[in-house]
């Protein structure tokens, strides 16, 4: 898992509330043998509509989803966190997210923000207005900045608990935390009892 | 005070630990195959890591793999895609794997002990519930899912919290006709399948250290069933002559030492279980389940349970369910309940015990016509044995299929499938709606009342022919 100390990128306004884990991606997305690869299934339902904001030109390349509230909520798929990365997301901004969507997000390193619903509304309209508005998110002073779309600097904090914090700075995902104790992984080894058996090919 | 074996594996396999924290635990052993092992290795590459100890891990085809025409490519195309995966993120990351048509080919839990890389006091996983099996060496092995998959494969170790710890005392003879099958399908029906929930099981007393390593395997295969990850058996001068001159076991001054410290692998006289449960073996019949959970089982003489005989109101709607599905009335014998498949297979009773024993009542028989019967070897190796001394023709010649190794219909991820209504008897584990094929119904056996039952064309005992 990337460290994530702070992000800048432009922005997809999602005007929806409510988006479940099965409209994040459909079941029938979830046979792949892979983690990636699921940005194609990725609100599979509303690709097919040209106007449907992912597929409007002036939206492309953007790293953080705007969405309404309620996001994620619906079936515990881990594969709903990996289609929205895969996809390029690197930050979900919303007034509320489901609690199983959160907590797989923050294990894959993708960042949840919680903002006030009229915050979200600014930023829906500076970056309806301009499509380029820089939005940065930084989780070291746990703000998020933009141009609003008056034209006034914006800095709006967001609360996330030290804990998640800590371990998404240092890039963390359990495997990440086992890896901050390999040394004693490896003395553990060193003690392993010869006649234990390995599985390289045998001598016929 | 003392401890309990499970209590001193864990111990000995303690990386670190922290209040507050689950335990680091070392794993000796990862067994993988196809089915949850793709997103495992996938992750691996996202993150740029590498096996750790590809040495400690093994790869084999056995999930959705055909029993049929194993020298032609996999028709179905979502396990070709399956089984292709596996051998590239194989050689890829350099773990040894035995595909199909290799004579180490075959169910990851028969191959394990088969090749003796399953040795008393290791850790093993597996991304398969009935990882479980391994313990009848006196090993803790348990089943874990796809992302404990990849944390093993990237640091060979697993955080867990340790479970507490039952035990299953069983003492007494069994009588002639009754198996091991009889004995775990009897304990589960007595604790229940939530029972051993939170628990690892140690099956204990003097019929326990009556049975071969095979009959071991059957109990602590179908531990998970009784809710427990994981279930052992002390090991013993049966588990040390079994695991002698295979390909792994240690040799000379090691396996001199492998000994010492195998023969220490025991409970202390001193320690305490958290919860035990007795069985006396003299009283066991031959076992069958009637409904659609493994603990929905009764002794074969029975008859079908009227569900309000229950006391729980959720195990009388659960009856209730489970006899709509298995279309079954209360009252009826279950010795008069006539079933159209007989499957011997699986990483129960797969092994060449299990093929033995049938073939010694099938010896010279022919099965009902109404029966299809399906015998499918848990390896590769298995088969050759089998056809080595003969049994293949005695299944052949009494009407009975003689397949290649694989799960096949324990859980029909392959061709190997019930069709919608068919009634089956069946040596594996799980007798779950559906799960042999959509619409199938289940009643679990032994081996010994797989091979009567395909005779008689109901469920029966050798006793009964
Ligand atoms: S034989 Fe059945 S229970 Fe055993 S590993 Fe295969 S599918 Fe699982």
């Amino acid at each position: 898992m990337d460290k994530f100390i702070a992000h800048s990128g432009t922005a997809i306004p999602l005007r929806r509330s409510n988006v479940d884990t099965d409209q994040i991606i459909p079941a029938v997305y979830l046979k792949r043998i892979t983690k990636s690869g699921f940005e194609d299934g990725l609100f599979a339902a509303w690709r097919s509509d040209p106007n449907f904001e992912l597929n409007q030109s002036k939206y492309q390349g953007a790293t953080i989803l705007v969405a309404g509230p309620d996001f994620g909520t619906g079936s515990s798929r881990e594969h709903a966190v990996w289609a929205l990365q895969n996809y390029g997301f690197k930050v979900v901004l919303s007034s509320r997210f489901a609690d199983i969507f959160r907590g797989n997000s923050q294990k894959a390193g993708l960042l949840t923000v919680i903002l006030a619903q009229n915050e979200i509304e600014d930023i829906w309209l500076a970056i309806e207005k301009d499509s380029t508005t820089q939005i940065t998110v930084d989780l070291n002073s746990r703000n998020v900045e933009f141009k609003d779309a008056t034209g006034n600097q914006r800095k709006l904090n967001f609360e996330i608990d030290d804990y998640t914090r800590w371990r998404l700075m240092e890039g963390l995902d359990d495997i990440g935390l086992t890896f901050t104790k390999i040394d004693k992984v490896e003395n553990f080894e060193k003690s392993r009892q010869g006649f234990k058996p390995q599985t390289i090919p045998v001598k016929s | 005070m003392g401890k309990t074996l499970a209590e001193k594996i864990w111990a000995d396999h303690v990386v670190t630990s922290a209040q507050g924290e689950p335990d680091l635990l070392y794993i000796d052993l990862h067994l993988i195959h196809e089915v949850t092992s793709p997103q495992a290795f996938d992750g691996l590459r996202m993150a740029n890591r590498k096996v750790r100890r590809p040495d400690l891990t093994i790869a084999t085809e056995d999930h959705n793999v055909p029993t049929l025409n194993i020298d032609k490519p996999i028709a179905d195309p979502v396990s070709a895609l399956q089984v292709e995966t596996l051998r590239k993120n194989c050689a890829e990351f350099g773990v040894r794997i035995h595909s199909l048509g290799d004579v180490e080919q075959g169910i990851v839990h028969v191959v394990g002990p088969q090749l003796g890389l399953t040795q008393p006091g290791m850790t093993i996983v597996c991304g398969d519930s009935h990882t479980s099996t391994h313990g009848a060496f006196g090993a803790l092995a348990f089943g874990i899912g796809t992302s404990e998959v990849e944390h093993v494969l990237a640091t060979q170790t697993l955080p867990l919290k340790r479970p507490k710890t039952m035990a299953i005392n069983v003492e007494g003879k069994l009588k002639p006709g009754v198996t091991s099958k009889d004995i775990i399908l009897a304990v589960i029906a007595k604790i229940g399948t939530g029972g051993g929930q939170g628990f690892i099981l140690e099956y204990r007393g003097s019929a326990i250290r009556a049975l071969s390593m095979e009959a071991r395997m059957t109990i602590c295969n179908m531990s998970i069933e009784a809710g427990a990850r994981a279930g052992l058996i002390a090991p013993d001068e049966t588990t040390f002559t079994y695991v002698k001159n295979r390909p792994h076991a240690p040799t000379g001054a090691d396996w001199e030492k492998a000994l010492a410290y195998w023969q220490n692998l025991q409970t202390d006289a001193d320690a305490k279980f958290d919860q035990e449960v007795f069985i006396n073996a003299d009283e066991l019949e031959p076992f069958v389940t009637w409904g659609t959970n493994p603990g929905q089982g009764l002794p074969l003489n029975s008859v079908v349970p009227d569900p309000k005989s229950f006391k729980d109101p959720v195990e009388i709607s659960a009856a209730e369910r489970a006899l709509q599905y298995m279309d079954l009335k209360p009252g009826t014998p279950l010795k008069q309940i006539k079933v159209d498949t007989v499957f011997l297979g699986s990483c129960t009773n797969g092994r060449i015990e299990d093929l033995r024993s049938a073939a010694a009542i099938l010896k010279g028989k022919k099965i009902n016509p109404a029966i299809t019967m399906l015998v499918v070897p848990g390896s590769a190796r298995v088969r050759v044995q089998a056809e080595q001394e003969g049994l293949d023709q005695v299944f052949l010649q009494a009407g009975a299929q003689w397949r290649s190794a694989g799960c096949s219909m324990c859980l029909g991820m392959n061709p190997d499938q019930l069709k919608p209504g068919e009634r089956a008897a069946s040596t594996s584990n799980r007798n779950f709606e559906g799960r042999q094929g959509k619409g199938g119904r289940t009643h679990l056996v032994s081996p010994l009342v797989a091979a009567a039952t395909a005779i008689k064309g109901t469920l029966a005992s050798p006793a009964d022919l």
